[in-house]
Parts: structure tokens; sequence; C-alpha cells
């Protein structure tokens, strides 16, 4: 009967890890995954910030997206024309346009002296948080000034200044737009190198409310849209949109804004000249608009 | 009807992890995203159902058949040491990003003590084939019910203020207990 049990249990046990091992065999062979070794190279060649500016999870996906032919290899931000060259030689690909290098912009002028505080807030300081319950400025668009952005930044590119605005480090930015992602009011902007006008303010208040609870805000005035003769400045939904699709330098808009919201941007790193030739071009060249309604003045 | 009962009670009045205590690895370590604790809570649940089904035909038909019921132990977790790899190869081909997502914590199923209890818990009990199979699907819904509720506070615990001292995993052992605290409000839910 003792022997008996013994071989029971070995016969038993045997026989279901047998049956079980060769179900795990055929599975594997039937699922089995082909990873291509070019993935690996390529996690190797990607700077691993993990940033998520190519709009993929992570450096890794966005390889594996990129061995499989589904992206270009110019994707990448922080690694910019360099990491595209050499993920090009790797997969073997032709040579395509370089990337257009960005830079995040702070889309807000109500700092601590232009906005209206018009609340008090004593709650967890961070962005996130106060957004919740309206931050304290007067204006709902406004950047709330407790810095999530800075915080999340990798390259040490982004930093309160002192009005209680964020300011970019346009040399150290790599345009990798965590701190876009991380700003619940979504006031910073990704925006190409060659774009030389911005319009600092996202308020979409309409002009009197606007004026009430900022000095730097957009009012709406329409004065950008009748200066800029390129079209490519809009007023919509009580902001002053432009369109760098069809004009990324419209400096004739900027003269006369009267609460200095649209204006030129600082110059990204390797533009300075060609920020300066298009406001000297400008300037040269005053839109119709604009030059009649200075003569007048 | 005591299907029904089986169920309820898998789920909510005997939660395996807020009253039993079973499978708190991944309740801890998954619980920081609540769309992972869902993919986690659905892997979970799938070997729970197929371990249920599986585990109680072992039981009946070899372990009880051939009268080795000490062999319990053993061939339970060879069953679903197997059972997880399977699963295991078989999100890896259909979701790489599941895959990456669930990293060491799918693994970890094969020693979650939760899925070898269902299948202890089943054969202690003597429950019917069908009854084992839902005591398995209610056992991984409330595994996923526990861990996304978890998921979700700890989601809105990241804007909270917590103390110093208390932050990381002791908050998350907090919530933990008051959570299966709360849980045992269901406790006369069913009466024995």
């Amino acid at each position: 009967m003792g022997f008996s049990i013994v071989l029971i249990s070995l016969v038993s046990m045997g026989g279901m890890g047998l049956v079980l091992a060769l179900m795990l065999a055929v599975a594997d062979k039937k699922l089995a995954v082909k990873e291509d070794p070019r993935v690996e190279k390529a996690i190797e060649l990607l700077p691993g910030v993990n940033c998520g500016a190519c709009g993929f999870a992570g450096c890794a996906a966005y390889a594996a997206a990129l061995v499989e032919g589904k992206v270009s290899p110019n994707g990448c931000k922080p690694g910019g024309a360099e990491v595209a060259k050499k993920l090009v030689t790797l997969l073997g690909l032709e040579e395509t346009e370089a990337v257009t290098p960005k830079v995040a912009r702070v889309l807000c002028s109500g700092g601590i002296k232009e906005a209206v505080f018009d609340k008090v807030y004593t709650g967890i300081r961070t962005c996130a948080a106060a957004h919740l319950v309206g931050g304290e400025k007067a204006c709902l668009y406004s950047c709330i000034g407790f810095g999530d952005c800075c915080e999340v930044c990798r390259f040490d590119a982004i930093h309160m200044g002192e009005n209680g605005l964020p300011v970019v480090d346009v040399g150290k930015c790599t345009g990798c737009g965590e701190c876009s992602r991380v700003c619940p009011r979504n006031i910073i902007e990704l925006t190409d190198y060659d774009e030389v006008v911005h319009v600092y303010c996202r308020s979409r208040d309409k002009g009197a409310v606007t004026k009430k609870n900022c000095s730097a805000g957009c009012i709406a005035c329409k004065l950008c849209e009748k200066d800029d003769d390129s079209g490519s400045v809009t007023v919509t939904e009580n902001l002053s949109v432009i369109d760098h699709g069809i004009n990324k330098a419209p400096v004739g808009a900027t003269v006369r804004c009267p609460t200095k919201v649209i204006r030129v941007s600082d110059p990204a790193p390797g533009y300075e000249e060609y920020f300066k030739e298009k406001v000297r071009e400008a300037e040269e060249k005053p839109s119709a608009a604009a030059a009649s309604k200075r003569k007048k003045e | 009807m005591e299907v029904i009962l089986i169920f309820v009670s898998a789920v909510l009045v005997n939660n395996f992890v807020l009253a039993y205590f079973l499978g708190i690895c991944p309740f801890l370590g998954v619980s920081e995203k609540i769309e992972s604790a869902v993919s986690m809570g659905f892997a979970v649940t799938f070997v729970l159902t197929l371990s249920s089904a599986i585990t109680w035909l072992i039981n009946h038909y070899i372990l009880i058949a051939f009268n080795v019921p000490f062999l319990e132990y053993v061939s339970f977790i060879i069953v679903i040491a197997a059972l997880v790899q399977f699963v295991e190869m078989f999100i890896r081909k259909t979701s790489k990003t599941l895959y990456d997502a669930l990293g060491i914590y799918l693994p970890l199923i094969t020693t979650n003590c939760a899925i070898l209890g269902l299948a202890l818990f089943g054969a202690l009990r003597e429950y019917s084939f069908i009854q084992n199979i839902v005591f398995g699907i209610g056992a991984g819904i409330g595994f996923t019910l526990a861990l996304v509720i978890m998921a979700g506070i700890r989601e809105d615990l990241e804007l909270a203020d917590v103390p110093e001292p208390l932050k990381g995993a002791a908050i998350t052992l907090i919530i933990a207990g008051l959570l299966a605290l709360a849980f045992m409000g269901f406790a006369g839910l069913i009466s024995a």
C-alpha cells in the first residue's frame, strides 16, 4: 500500500508536469515575439529621458515604432538633428528633413505686478492643486505661479522669475514639452525656433473682463488684426491668435498692441540674427494700415 | 441562489484583499494608476478564473480519484505557475504596452497567494465545478475592485498634503487598513 501511494504520486505529478511543460513549449513557439535587435540599438541612441515629446510613452516605445517604420526618425525633440541622423544610419533610411527644434514659451504676461489677485489661497502650493479651486488671480487663464513646470523640467531650463511668472531659458530648453503637459492651464506652448512673434496671453474672457483682471491681457481690440497684412493674426473668441503657418513673423502686429501682449519673443539660440532681420524688415516696410494710422497720429 | 451568494461573498464580504489579506503585493505595488490597476485586475481575474476551473478538475480527477490529497499544494502551485507563464506569453504577444505596464507584477502572479488561496478554499469548501468558477470570477472582480479603489485614492493623494514621515509606503498602508475596515461593513450582508 505504502509503495503504491508513492508510485501514484510520482506518476500523477510527473504526468502533470509533462503535460504542462508540453503546453508551454507549444505556446512558446506559437506565441513567440520576435524582437528586432535594432530596437535595442535605437533605444541606446535615444536620450532616454522618456519625455514623451515624440508622442509615445517613452524612448523604448518610440524606438519600437521607429523600427517598425511607423514613424519618421525626426520625432525626438531633445535629441534633435544629431540623434535623428544617427537613427537614419541605423535604420538605413533615406535622409529626412531635419527636425524643427522647439522651445517652450510661457504665454501669460500677468505676473504679480500686472494681474489682479482677488482670492487668498492657503492650500498645497502646487499649480495642480490650486487650479482645482481657481488659484489666486482673478483671471482664470493666468499662470498660477507655483512652479509645477519648474519642478518637472529635467534640463533646468525653466525657473520662476521675479514677477511670479516662469521664465524659459531658451538656450537650455530642449522642447520636450514636459512643462507644457504639466501646466493645468495650458499656458506653456511648444513653439518652433523660427516663430518670431507670439501672443503672451491666453485669456478668452471678454475684453472688459480681461482689462479688469489684468493690466497685461489681450483685450481683443483687434488692432493687431488690422496691422498685420499677411492675414496671419485673427481675433477669435476674445483672443488674438497667430497662425504661424501663414506668417512666422507678423512683427507689424506688435506695434500698436495697447497691453503689449503680442510681442517679439526672445530669440532661440542661433536665431538671434534671424529675429533681428525680421524686425528690421518689418520696420522698413511697415504694413499699410499701421503706416496710415501712424500718420494720423 | 447558492451561486449568487458565493459571488457576492467573494466580491464584497470576503474580499480576498481586504478581508483575507491575500494578494497584498500587487495591491500595494500596482495601485498607483487606475489604468494599470485595471489591467492588473483583469490579468489576475483571468488567471483566477482559469485556475479555479483547472484546479477543480485536478482536485477531483487526480487528487481525490487517486486518493492523494496531500499533493494539493504541489499540484496547485505547478498549475498556477504554468498558467501564469502562459498568460504572460499571451499578453506579450497581444499587447506590448500592457506587458510593459504590468512589468514585474505579471510573473509575480505566480506566487500570488490569492490564487493559491482560491484553489485551496475551493477544495476545502467542496464547491461544485460551476460554484468554483463563480468563486474564481468573484474573487477576481473583488481583487480588481479593491485595486481600483486603492488606485483612485492614491491618485488623489498625489495632491494631498501628507505629513513628511507618512509619505510613501506608510500612508499607503494606512489607507489599505482603512479600506479593509470599510469593507468590514459588508460583513452583515450575508449571514453565515
